[in-house]
């Protein structure tokens, strides 16, 4: 059986004056995935969206949306989406309330007081419909700038740097808003972000680019673990530790933390068999522990 | 969908403080004008009939509502456009500074009708702008003053018309006045649709207002064909009713020549808007 494919980029260009911004990008979002969208300040992600969202035109290169081109769908695709681009900007001077009745009437979906309130709740702003734009943390915001994505039930949920400027607690919340959306309304989302470990944490799928090209795309677990990651191991004595291991595994790059903890850089499926080995020659470990290694992973790739 | 939009401009703009500003500044100037007309305005009166007093002499209510309603008229007709251009100027580039533009434009809604429904959203608020006008400076005015003859003094000299012969040309001139001010309204919806910040589209709107109101004025043969195109030179063809005969043919041309300038200018907003990069 084929996998449905929600969104098709295929060679996309923009340039604006002379800067070519987005080059020949290339990327396959499938049904019900959560698509980690990466690359560094300036890669060229906002503007794919952008034209993916028909704010921008392309120069060339094709978007295909629910199988579908803008040619002749805009209402019909952009009814089926729901999209944060960089931040959610409402009215002002309206309530949380009116704001959201203003883009549901202009969403393609009759959408009822009862249900503005529900997705109110639903994002955890109980009890603020009627309170006005303008007093609203930047955190407040973007949860109803994700209330106003899902009012109209759209298939697809597209996020551009959802977190950005929020504070851990934030983060963590849109990052479970986001989950929920995956696991109790089955939405496929597009997600692109800086924060490179919430990627990892949430998404399925991703693609990397970088100076508008696409570097990389793929399953985000398969991407990460063809991958040697670093190691922070603890032990008691760290010098025959280092020899055991470079002994047994040929290992090179190894780094002294301090007089107890030192970092290798190892495949992942060999961590188990370094623990084992120290153990069997009576080396006390104290800690194994992965560093984050997307970070890790995507400096690599933009470097290479 | 049109109708949904227009709906939804209707609730942004009563909810705008600005809204208020033009309906608030008119009321003053009016109140003004009536407080000034009933503490003083027989020496006003005395001042501009005093060249005909060899010639004429004047009985009865001279200075009654339907020739205040006038005087306001004449006075005010020329800052309407700034109060207009005030709210319409920001119709589309308030949203790009405001950053909901990115909002509007990514739902199922084409840019064409975003720009038609803020046409007609600023149709409706010149419209009543204009209603509120005309009920100051002639109802109240009326309520205020009685009502009684028209005298106008034109550039041919006076014109004197009777009190029931006044009120078709009133409700026929405040018809012109609007299709002038709805011209302000495109022209700065038109300007809006270029620019990313709300002052941008009023400053321009007034600057050009100034600038064809100069040139349709300077006695220069260099201009003279191109002044009857200009909309500022059919901008007080609401005038013409109070004149005997009334000039139709001229009306009418300055009708269709507003007309076509609100055509081309909600036309030029549409294609600006539809190839318009939304990257703010």
């Amino acid at each position: 059986m084929s996998i449905e494919k929600i969104i098709r980029i295929n060679k996309l260009s923009k340039k604006f004056g002379s800067f070519h911004a987005v080059r020949d990008v290339s990327f396959e979002v499938n049904k019900g995935d959560v698509f980690g969208f990466l690359g560094p300040n300036g890669a060229g992600k906002s503007t794919t969206i952008r034209c993916m969202l028909s704010l921008i035109k392309n120069d060339s290169g094709t978007i295909e949306l629910f199988g579908k081109s803008y040619d002749k769908n805009r209402s019909e695709i952009l009814s089926k989406i729901g999209s944060i681009i960089e931040k959610p900007d409402f009215y002002k001077y309206l309530s949380a309330e009116k704001n959201l009745e203003i883009f549901a009437r202009i969403s393609g979906a009759s959408v009822s007081k009862k249900e503005i309130q529900e997705m109110l709740d639903f994002v955890g702003l109980s009890g603020r419909g009627k309170d006005k734009i303008g007093g609203f943390s930047h955190g407040m915001k973007q949860r109803l700038g994700i209330a106003q994505t899902l009012l109209h039930q759209p298939e697809l949920i597209i996020l551009d740097e959802p977190t950005t400027g929020l504070d851990p607690q934030g983060i963590v919340e849109i990052r479970n808003l986001i989950l929920r959306l995956k696991t109790e309304q089955n939405k496929t989302v597009l997600l692109s972000s800086h924060q490179l470990s919430e990627i990892e944490l949430i998404a399925n799928r991703m693609v990397i680019i970088n100076k508008g090209k696409t570097i990389v795309e793929g399953d985000v677990k398969e991407l990460l673990n063809a991958q040697e990651i670093v190691v922070k191991i603890e032990v008691d004595r760290l010098n025959d530790a280092c020899e055991l291991i470079s002994n047994s595994f040929g290992t090179k790059e190894m780094n002294s933390i301090n007089e107890q903890e030192f970092e290798i850089n190892i495949e992942k499926q060999l961590v188990p068999k370094v623990n084992g080995l120290l153990v069997q020659h009576g080396i006390e470990v104290h800690s194994i522990e992965p560093k984050r290694k997307l970070e890790d992973f995507f400096m690599k790739i933009i470097q290479s | 969908m049109l109708l949904k939009n227009t709906y939804n401009e209707f609730i942004k703009i009563l909810a705008k403080p600005r809204s208020y500003l033009g309906i608030g500044a008119l009321t003053l100037l009016i109140g003004i004008i009536l407080f000034a007309m009933k503490a003083d305005g027989s020496s006003f009166i005395s001042f501009v009939t005093a060249s005909f007093e060899q010639t004429l002499s004047f009985n009865g209510n001279i200075l009654n509502g339907n020739l205040i309603g006038f005087i306001i008229l004449q006075m005010l007709i020329v800052h309407i456009p700034l109060l207009v251009a005030l709210v319409t100027g920001d119709l589309i580039s308030g949203e790009a500074a405001m950053g909901t533009v990115r909002m509007l434009a990514t739902k199922p809604i084409s840019r064409t009708n975003i720009v038609l429904s803020k046409f007609i959203a600023g149709a409706v608020y010149t419209l009543i702008l204009t209603i509120w006008l005309g009920f100051l400076a002639l109802i109240v005015a009326k309520w205020i003053f009685g009502t009684g003859d028209l005298i106008v003094l034109n550039s041919d000299g006076l014109v004197i018309l009777k009190s029931d012969d006044v009120m078709w040309r009133y409700g026929l001139s405040f018809l012109v006045a609007y299709l002038a001010l709805l011209t302000i309204s495109t022209l700065s919806i038109c300007l809006s649709a270029f620019a990313e910040n709300s002052i941008g589209p009023i400053v321009s709107t007034m600057a050009i207002i100034i600038l064809f109101t100069i040139i349709g004025s300077l006695d220069v043969s260099v201009f003279d064909n191109v002044k009857p195109y200009l909309f500022t030179t059919h901008m007080a063809s609401w005038r013409s009713f109070f004149e005997d005969p009334v000039p139709w043919g001229r009306i009418q041309e300055s009708i269709i020549i507003l007309l076509i300038h609100n055509v081309i200018l909600v036309s030029i907003a549409i294609f600006k808007f539809n190839k318009k990069d939304i990257t703010s």
